[in-house]
């Protein structure tokens, strides 16, 4: 029996299993003792601390409300924490002022679980915003203004989510898992170090999600971007990740590699 | 059993009285009168009597005075839209950043907006009348001083209420305010700027008949004169003209709304 599910089966103490088998690797993204509340609500995040390294698949799990979307804002500072502090790629971004924080967020690509497209223009001006980070200005608004090889460059990136012959659709006349997709091309555009997903399938029906799931291992196991995830799909976080990470009423309450973990254990979790 | 009714508290129930009254009260003092309805019928009846058959005479003159007086409200509402929408992005809650200076041009926006939205268009044409002269020009400025209170105001509203998720995603993206603002606020908020925007002409063309009145150009004089010169034949060509013209307006701008609402993509 595991150690994980000893803890879900009786045993009190969180178990923690860091850094299995990555001791040395980079950390590119590092969290120490975030907390959050909103107002002067209940504490959503009570001192969240967890990393993700160089190249490493991690998937966040937790039911409804545990503050899984709460903590991963709060590491981009998309909502500021209360407290806390946030490392990105070596750079602490926590009480970074905000062009550095700009610089830090252009390294990471941010997808939603609903796709958060701007409607009414085209794929292609979508993904072409995904490089707005990097140079501003009424040239990377639309691909109306957009230089050449901006435009090929975000065709390219459609091209890798397969999505190369919609670039002049229209963005919500797209199927739900063609946005998502045309989303990962925003991110991808971005040349990301590291992807983070908040339930990126949550939304799609299981075919498209398998295929954007698919999508997500390839591109980041073909590149060796880091990804870390969200997700409600037990079965999905364990094949898809090298490690699980469990958020329960704003604390980690299990930091394991997946190949340690069964989904009953999971299972249990939730509830 | 549930009360079909609450029983008001005696507060609410003076508060009742005193409305009432108050609404009785104003049927007096806005003279209204149905023996006067009655007898102004048949006035009414020899006033049309004697519009009819309305005289072409001064067709030329006055189709040109149509023309200068929808020219106004075109020129007009360009105007008050370009200024107006800078202005509704500092006025818009939530879009700007929360610093100590934004927040003054917060404030000064609002301020100008509701200035420039609550003084009548007419009061704004006496004004400019005085301080740029009579003709046309008064008039476009009052048009474009009310276009602005307009269009500020409801360009603000629908940027306030657009989705926040693109903003968020462009943010996360490393995009700057005013990148993400034009990237994924501005197109969002499209439609109801363009619905906004033909509204706005539709009422800039009634206007721009009225500020006539006041000598700030446009056809407006012509109707005053012909009133009082009796001529009431020359008045009706142009009750009919303003009328045509009006509903051509509306017209227009329903098809362009639809036309430009299914959209091309960008
Ligand atoms: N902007 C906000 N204002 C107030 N409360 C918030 C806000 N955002 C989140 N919360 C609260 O924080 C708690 C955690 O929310 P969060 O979205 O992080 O949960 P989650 O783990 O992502 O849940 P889900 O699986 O449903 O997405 C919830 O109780 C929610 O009501
Ligand atoms: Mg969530």
């Amino acid at each position: 029996m595991s150690e994980a599910h000893d803890y879900f089966t009786g045993a009190q103490a969180p178990v923690m299993v860091p850094d299995a088998g990555l001791g040395s690797a980079r950390c590119d993204l590092t969290v120490k003792g975030m907390r959050k509340s909103f107002g002067k609500g209940q504490l959503i995040l009570k001192g969240v601390s967890f990393s993700v390294h160089q190249e490493e698949t991690v998937a966040l799990i937790g039911s409804n409300g545990a503050g899984k979307s709460t903590a991963l804002r709060c590491a981009l500072r998309l909502i500021e924490p209360d407290e806390g502090t946030v490392d990105l790629f070596g750079t602490t971004i926590s009480d970074a002022r905000q062009n550095v924080l700009r610089r830090s967020r252009t390294d990471v690509g941010f997808v939603f679980q609903k796709h958060n497209l701007v409607p009414r223009v085209s794929a292609l001006t979508n993904v072409i915003h995904g490089n707005l980070g990097r140079s501003g200005g009424p040239a990377g608004w639309s691909q109306l203004f957009a230089s050449r090889s901006l435009r090929q460059q975000a065709l390219a990136c459609l091209e890798r989510v397969g999505l190369s012959d919609h670039a002049m659709k229209r963005a919500d006349q797209l199927s739900g898992g063609q946005s998502q997709r045309v989303a990962i091309a925003r991110a991808l555009m971005q040349q990301p170090r590291m992807i983070v997903a908040d339930e990126p399938v949550a939304s799609l029906d299981p075919v498209a999600g398998q295929e954007v799931m698919d999508l997500f291992h390839r591109l980041t196991k073909e590149e060796g971007i880091t990804l870390l995830f969200t997700s409600h799909n037990v079965q999905q976080a364990l094949d898809y990740s090298d490690r699980i990470l469990a958020i329960k009423r704003g604390e980690i309450v299990l930091d394991a590699p997946s190949n340690s973990l069964k989904a009953e254990d999971l299972n249990e979790h939730y509830g | 059993m549930p009360d079909r009714f609450e029983r008001p508290g005696i507060l609410q129930f003076i508060a009742y009285v005193l409305l009432a009254a108050f609404v009785i009260w104003s049927f007096q003092g806005a003279g209204w009168s149905f023996s006067a309805l009655v007898s102004g019928g048949p006035a009414m009846a020899d006033f049309l009597s004697r519009t009819w058959p309305p005289s072409m005479d001064r067709l030329p003159q006055l189709s040109s005075a149509l023309v200068e007086t929808f020219q106004m409200a075109l020129v007009g509402t360009i105007i008050g839209i370009i200024v107006s929408l800078p202005l509704a992005i500092l006025a818009a809650k939530g879009l700007t950043k929360q610093s100590f200076v934004s927040r003054i041009f917060y404030s000064g926006s609002r301020l100008l907006i509701a200035l420039f939205r609550t003084v009548p268009d007419l009061v704004w044409a006496l004004v400019f009348v005085i301080t740029v002269g009579l003709g046309p020009f008064a008039g476009t400025l009052a048009i474009a001083v009310d276009t602005i209170g307009f269009c500020g105001r409801f360009f603000a509203e629908s940027m306030e209420d657009v989705e926040k998720g693109p903003s968020e995603a462009l943010t996360a993206a490393g995009a700057s305010k005013v990148d993400t603002i034009f990237c994924a606020v501005i197109p969002a908020a499209m439609p109801s700027f363009v619905t906004t925007s033909l509204f706005a002409l539709e009422k800039a063309t009634r206007s721009s008949v009225v500020l006539g009145l006041v000598g700030a150009g446009g056809i407006g004089i012509e109707l005053k004169v012909a009133m009082d010169f009796f001529d009431y034949q020359l008045a009706m060509t142009i009750i009919l003209m303003i009328f045509v013209l009006v509903l051509l307006v509306e017209r227009i701008g329903s098809i362009a709304r639809n036309r430009i609402l299914e959209g091309n993509t960008q």
